[in-house]
């Protein structure tokens, strides 16, 4: 950062090289440690989709046997949830801009915050060691089910310490910032005055600290179950396998809103600066964070509808998960609205914070066919699933992903990148995106289970289809990391404010000092209260 | 019972579909048209200043609290209502008996008989039990809008009626290993004069010497154990009697005695390379194992 003022976070003073980030309590350089982190996984897992769609290009053996494939798959969906969309958001962003926002120097225990990259670190070491040794990479899925998960020969107990590690990493993270939102707000930086992206940290790390140890349990009761033959879920030692899938979904359904709520802030936050106008509804949509974060901790029934669970826990879980689809569409309907008579520029931000809302919303309404127990019968283990889930893990969370990328970066990197370039890669990746993912839906539709390594005739030009979708969305992908990166390392100078944006992060230089604030900030009006930041 | 009133699955489940796809399409077009008008509308080319610094609106908000609670109620309402259909079983149902086992089916008869194929009589409902050897499996007729997990230790049930005759797709739908995409049969609907006759001339064809081959494909066996010499899930069939054995730490030959522990008790000794995923046929009589190993032998 040759440019850049002498007073910012990227000439620390202390100590050099390396070990002047991998040991650093800097909030900043902290967030930047989980965004590099989380986007390699994030590759390595798009490199393994890849793969996997070119197995299904056509039916039969393409370019692996079954094992390897599903092996690949149960690999895409443990790195991908538990590498990248868990820790991405909270670790990189939350990190990042999470204390600016707030007027704070740093979180409430930065070593802490340290202490929880290195857990990161440590679980995803441990998880990439069980790929290559014992009985090779976990074919399980990510979801573990026993009881096949306690006979396969593959390396399950190593792959599920891994992800206990992470999830105290995720416990520490929540617990960090739960309390230095609390504790360490600006004078002046009332609840009402929050910036709507650290509302939504709020909520995510509550149901961090309170979901996770139950994940914490679930894989110390798979690993004993391995390890020691305890027979929990066993039935016919008096154990049940359905009780592993409650105690799963447990976490698993609130950890789904850990990956998207933040991603619903960063779109609260991202809308009103390129419309120049006060997001609609504030109240509404910090109270609808809550309530998908309350209420969404009571619907993981949801996901076992075919299971065998008694018809009465399928009625209240489905009534309960229709219930929680309402904060969700509140937050759609004030995100609308914020641009009417506003002054709207599509920049990079703006154009993945728009699709964001179509692709979640299509995410959204598939997620009814799948709390109504008729319809979810017949989808239910299907690529209707898959397709639905990546349009909100992907549609939503990544797009949001992207849209922060393309928001933040150039404040704490002082340099930006073409938005001619960001806009041609969000086109490519918008058209292969619903390409890939709308025909898994239709597929599903059609009946086709997930998890298939190979299918029937009928089931042939779709796949085709879709795997072509996700040539043209990894094209897109490449050409928006390239230019992005380019940009920050060599583009032209970002400085002052160029989007307008009220919220903190934005009234101090760029790239931030590494105190943050010059001078201790005094917040005397709300985050979307526009007049006097530059642009109209 | 009579057919006319019997609704299937497939009927009962549909006009769901149809509800709640109709209420997101119409709710995903008008958000979209609106997002799409406001941002071309207001475009900073179009609209340099924001000509409004409004920041909410509680009637808004009301009306858009209460109508979604109120549209998604009915969509719980209905997709309840459907599902209860799938689980009340109507009066004088067939009875089958689905045994799901890594990688098969076996699907079983009153009078005993069983096949690979879910053969039914068209127009008579069939209530199938459910059962599993080893792993969850899921019972899953897409054409019926049907599916249900096996779970072992556990008694789950569907049923279902088909209306015309056809064949008609099965998949396992709960991921159960290397060969869960194999894990596919179909349900075979025949008239019910057919569908008779197939019962009866299978049923008396058990009572006279054990085809092994047969039991070989009923059993599944032939889903990992090929008879081409190549190598699936399990050793091939081909070649296998008299073979010399090796799992690491004895050397055995494959005969008679090894065959049936091997039947018996897979996890006794599993070949060097393989997966120790092989469930127990201990279910099986010593006049079909004697069968089966004989069919083994015969494949060279």
């Amino acid at each position: 950062m040759t440019t850049a003022p002498p007073d910012n976070f990227w000439n620390d003073t202390g100590r050099t090289g390396i070990s002047s980030w991998i040991f650093s309590t800097d909030h900043k350089r902290i967030g930047l440690l989980y965004f590099y982190s989380v986007l390699t996984f994030f590759l390595v897992g798009v490199a393994l989709g890849l793969l996997l769609r070119i197995e299904l290009m056509a039916p039969g053996r393409t370019i692996m046997g079954p094992q390897t494939y599903n092996a690949l798959f149960t690999v895409h969906g443990v790195v991908m949830i538990f590498l990248f969309i868990l820790p991405g958001f909270p670790g990189a962003f939350g990190n990042l801009v999470m204390p600016i926002q707030i007027g704070a120097r740093d979180v409430a225990f930065p070593r802490l915050n340290l202490f929880s990259w290195w857990l990161y670190l440590a679980g995803a070491v441990i998880i990439l060691v069980s790929l290559f040794t014992g009985g090779g990479a976990p074919d399980t899925g990510w979801t573990f089910y026993v009881p096949f998960s306690t006979r396969t020969g593959t390396n399950v107990s190593l792959a599920v310490v891994g992800v206990f590690i992470l999830g105290f990493s995720a416990i520490l993270t929540g617990v960090n910032f739960v309390t230095t939102i609390h504790r360490l707000r600006a004078e002046g930086m009332t609840w009402t005055r929050l910036p709507l992206f650290t509302w939504s940290l709020y909520a995510t790390a509550w149901v961090q600290i309170l979901a996770t140890p139950i994940l914490a349990i679930t894989l110390v009761l798979i690993f004993s179950e391995r390890v020691l033959g305890t027979g929990l879920f066993d039935p016919s030692r008096g154990g049940d396998p359905i009780m592993f899938q409650h105690l799963f979904w447990i976490y698993s359904h609130p950890a789904v809103y850990i990956m998207i709520l933040p991603a619903m802030g960063i779109i609260s936050d991202i809308i009103p600066v390129f419309s120049r106008k006060p997001i609609f509804g504030y109240k509404m949509i910090a109270f609808s964070s809550l309530a998908i974060a309350a209420a969404g901790s009571l619907v993981w029934g949801h996901h076992m509808f075919t299971s065998g669970m008694s018809d009465n826990a399928v009625l209240v879980f489905s009534f309960l998960t229709f219930i929680v689809a309402i904060p969700s569409a509140i937050k759609v309907f004030n995100w609308v609205s914020t641009l009417y008579k506003g002054s709207i520029s599509l920049e990079a931000p703006m154009l993945f914070a728009l699709s964001f809302i179509l692709l979640f919303s299509i995410g959204g309404l598939t997620g009814l066919i799948l709390g109504a127990a008729a319809t979810d019968v017949h989808v239910h283990d299907t690529h209707f699933v898959v397709g639905h889930f990546h349009y909100v893990m992907f549609g939503g969370t990544g797009f949001a992903f992207f849209a922060a990328m393309h928001y933040w970066l150039p404040k704490f990197y002082g340099r930006t990148y073409s938005q001619r370039g960001a806009i041609v890669a969000w086109a490519l990746m918008f058209v292969g995106f619903n390409v890939l993912y709308f025909s898994m839906k239709v597929l599903g539709m059609k009946g086709m289970p997930r998890r298939y390594y190979d299918y029937l005739p009928e089931f042939t030009t779709l796949n085709l289809v879709s795997t072509i979708g996700s040539w043209i969305l990894a094209i897109g992908l490449l050409i928006m990391l390239m230019n992005l990166f380019r940009g920050l390392f060599r583009g032209t100078p970002f400085t002052g404010n160029p989007w307008g944006g009220a919220t903190l992060e934005w009234s101090i230089p760029t790239p931030p000092p590494t105190e943050n604030f010059i001078e201790e900030p005094v917040v005397t009006h709300g985050p979307y209260d526009f007049t006097g930041t530059g642009r109209p | 019972m009579n057919p006319a009133a019997l609704t299937s699955t497939t009927e009962a489940i549909d006009p769901v579909f149809m509800f709640i796809f109709g209420a997101c399409l119409v709710l995903l077009l008008a958000i979209t048209a609106v997002m799409l008008f406001f941002v071309i509308r207001y475009h900073r080319s179009r609209s340099p200043r924001p000509t409004s610094q409004v920041a909410g609106n509680l009637w808004l908000e009301i009306v858009w609290i209460t109508l979604p609670t109120l549209l998604v109620l009915a969509m719980f309402y209905y997709g309840w209502a459907g599902y209860l259909s799938l689980r009340q079983v109507p009066a004088g149902a067939l009875e089958v008996t689905a045994t799901a086992q890594m990688w098969s089916w076996s699907f079983s008869y009153a009078d005993g008989r069983t096949s690979n194929k879910l053969y039914v009589p068209v127009g008579q409902p069939v209530k199938v039990e459910l059962v599993s050897r080893d792993v969850i499996h899921g019972f899953y007729l897409p054409a019926f809008r049907v599916k249900r997990d096996i779970v072992p230790g556990q008694k789950n049930q569907v049923w279902f009626v088909a209306g015309k005759p056809g064949s008609y797709d099965l998949f396992c739908s709960s991921y159960c290993g290397t060969n869960h995409s194999a894990m596919i049969s179909t349900v075979e609907a025949l008239p019910k004069a057919e569908f008779a006759a197939w019962l009866q001339n299978s049923g008396k064809g058990k009572t006279t010497g054990i085809d092994g081959k047969k039991l070989a494909e009923e059993q599944g066996c032939l889903g990992c154990h090929s008879l081409d010499g190549s190598s699936g899930a399990g050793p091939s069939f081909k070649g296998l009697y008299g073979a010399p054995r090796d799992d690491g730490k004895r050397r055995v030959v494959a005969e008679e005695a090894y065959l049936k522990e091997s039947i018996r008790e897979p996890g006794a000794f599993v070949v060097k390379g393989f997966q120790p995923i092989m469930p127990s046929f201990d279910h099986l009589s010593e006049e079909e194992v004697s069968a089966l190993i004989e069919f083994i032998r015969s494949v060279k």
